[in-house]
């Protein structure tokens, strides 16, 4: 006797916006690459049903200043470059195989070094220097300060087509108009909320920015820290976006490595808790399979911090791409 | 919420003068006014302003020239609704409309089908409209059940249980919501479900109140289409509202913005 397996297989009527980030040379830029990520036609790895045209790629995070929070296992493999953030993001593309480089302003913050507009645009500009991937610019997360960094980062980093966050329900304004003066993707950021994820989509769109300029950051949460109630978010946004919801059918991006590496069960030592193991092996570990659950959920830019999370996360991608990976 | 604006029929003066005169203005005017309002297709009809088929095609060229928004054909005529598909550029349209009279089906499924056109079947028959629920029931199976055989794929079937005026035939509206209940019955998933909504208004003096209070309502059956004035900011707030309400939308602060913003990247 044979059983006939019913065919499960779903279309969706609309897709995702296809989004590229980085300007070559023959685009008015001067990067030796673009990034493009979005276009799905289904959700993640449902490859039996519609496209994944673009995989998901993997940003790695550099700062304007050394990164002295970072736990010393994640700041090891930065240790001489991190002073300079030019040979900080080289390190990271040649060595670690970043697809982008997530510049953070954390040296603009007003609590810390309080670095001037045009300290952050320098740096900008030599990250851009060093390295030909992408660029994502992350502000310093005060909003008063970052409405005074960013016009002249924007302007400076012009024609890179580089991808700046972010825009919040409260503050979107500034951002807005730079991204669209100076040609800029934007990072739509809500706190776990996907009616908030939506509102800021629509507060942009209404001011006339176009859809295809902007990714949704959900929030991210580490393994063990919320991470299911993004991603039952992350899914949503994505079934109402891939059912004709233009308003949130957008790529989304996750901001791995800032959330994982604060979190002890990535960074206390083994000396601290001597049951949960080699602390080397472990803290990657979290990173990658924090970042596997992402991937899993939609994600279509990771940002991380660990070499090593970094080398599995990208094997993870070829694989559930169809790829195969590499070892 | 397929909506389907109403405005570019020869029942408005201005357009009935438009076509006789092969004055493209007041026509593409309205083409884009109810694009940019979110209209998911343009409901073009030369009504009694003419009977040549020449008439059809010009009106949707002209309403082709101005927005890319689908085209909705609405004629009793055959030949008029065929010179209005031909005259299109490719983009998708509508068939407005078939009833329940076989001979009808006969021409007009093939018709879809051959221009790849949805069609709006009324659950009318030759016996006159259906008095009551069963008939419109009846009716609606027949023309679903027929589109199907005939190869058109069920999601391009769209019903319509006929509205009636509230003031003369008052019992008549909840024999449509009953209707639109069990038509959500007769396929899964549903076949979509459209009214003309003006007719329910016809000479009241609280318009505006009665077709959102009836949209409202229908929705909540499972309405998912309507022919009506999509430049009525009240309606289609009710609208975004009531599909909120059914959990059909995220929720946000602006979602009346956003199913505006959405209809019009969708039309």
């Amino acid at each position: 006797m044979t059983a006939t397996i019913p065919d499960v297989k779903k279309s969706w009527s609309s897709v995702i916006n296809t989004v590229t980030i980085g300007a070559t040379v023959e685009e008015g830029g001067t990067r030796t690459s673009a990034i493009t990520i979005g276009g799905e036609t289904t959700l993640p790895v449902h490859h039996f049903e519609g496209e994944v045209p673009h995989p998901p790629v993997v940003a790695m995070e550099v700062w304007d200043v050394p990164a002295e929070d970072w736990p010393d296992l994640v700041k090891e493999p930065f240790a001489e470059v991190m002073t300079d953030p030019g040979a900080w993001a080289k390190r990271c593309v040649d060595e670690y195989g970043a697809q982008l480089i997530c510049l953070r302003l954390a040296g603009c913050d007003p609590n810390g070094e309080n670095r001037s507009p045009d300290e952050a645009a320098k740096v900008a500009k030599r990250v851009l220097e060093s390295v030909g991937v992408p660029l994502i610019i992350w502000g310093c997360g005060n909003t008063d300060k970052d409405n005074e960094v960013f016009p002249v980062v924007a302007e400076a980093v012009s024609g890179e087509n580089c991808l700046l966050g972010t825009i919040t329900e409260d503050n979107y304004k500034t951002l807005t108009a730079l991204g669209t003066a100076y040609h800029h993707k934007l990072i739509a950021e809500s706190p776990v909320d996907i009616n908030m994820a939506k509102q800021v989509n629509i507060l942009a769109l209404d001011i006339g920015f176009p859809p295809e300029n902007i990714l949704i950051y959900p929030s991210t949460g580490a393994l063990g820290y919320g991470i299911e109630y993004v991603y039952s978010i992350m899914q949503r946004l994505r079934i109402a976006g891939l059912k004709g919801d233009k308003v949130v059918a957008m790529p989304i991006l996750c901001d791995i490595g800032i959330e994982v590496w604060g979190v002890k069960e990535a960074k206390a030592s083994e000396g601290e808790v001597p049951e949960w193991g080699d602390a080397r092996k472990r803290g990657p570990m979290w990173e990658a399979a924090t970042a596997y659950v992402y991937l899993l959920a939609g994600a279509d830019i990771l940002i991380m911090r660990h070499p090593e999370a970094v080398r599995a996360t990208k094997e993870t991608i070829a694989r559930l791409m169809g790829g195969g990976g590499t070892s | 919420m397929i909506l389907i604006g109403e405005r570019i029929n020869a029942g408005f003066k201005d357009i009935a003068t438009a076509i006789r005169e092969k004055n493209e203005a007041p026509v593409q005017t309205w083409a884009r006014k109810q694009a940019q309002r979110g209209a998911d297709y343009l409901d073009v009809n030369i009504g009694a302003a003419s009977r040549n088929p020449e008439d059809m095609a010009w009106l949707v060229e002209t309403v082709q020239a101005a927005v890319p928004t689908k085209i909705s054909v609405d004629s009793t005529n055959i030949k008029i609704l065929e010179a209005g598909l031909e005259a299109r550029d490719g983009r998708g349209a509508l068939i407005n409309s078939t009833t329940a009279d076989p001979g009808k089906l006969e021409k007009l499924v093939p018709l879809a089908v051959k221009h790849n056109a949805s069609l709006l079947g009324v659950a009318m028959d030759e016996r006159g409209s259906p008095p009551d629920a069963d008939r419109r029931v009846e009716n609606g199976a027949m023309i679903f059940m027929t589109a199907v055989e005939g190869g058109l794929d069920p999601d391009r079937i769209i019903l319509d249980p006929i509205l009636m005026p509230l003031k003369f035939m008052q019992e008549q509206a909840r024999h449509v919501l009953e209707t639109i209940g069990q038509y959500t019955n007769l396929s899964d998933p549903s076949p979509h479900i459209s009214v003309g909504l003006s007719n329910i208004a016809s000479k009241t003096t609280q318009r505006s109140l009665i077709l959102r209070t009836f949209l409202v309502m229908a929705i909540g059956q499972g309405l998912d289409a309507a022919i009506c004035d999509v430049m009525d900011d009240e309606l289609i707030a009710a609208i975004a509202t009531a599909e909120l309400i059914l959990n059909k939308e995220i929720y946000s602060d602006s979602y009346v913005r956003a199913f505006r913003l959405k209809a019009g990247a969708s039309g």
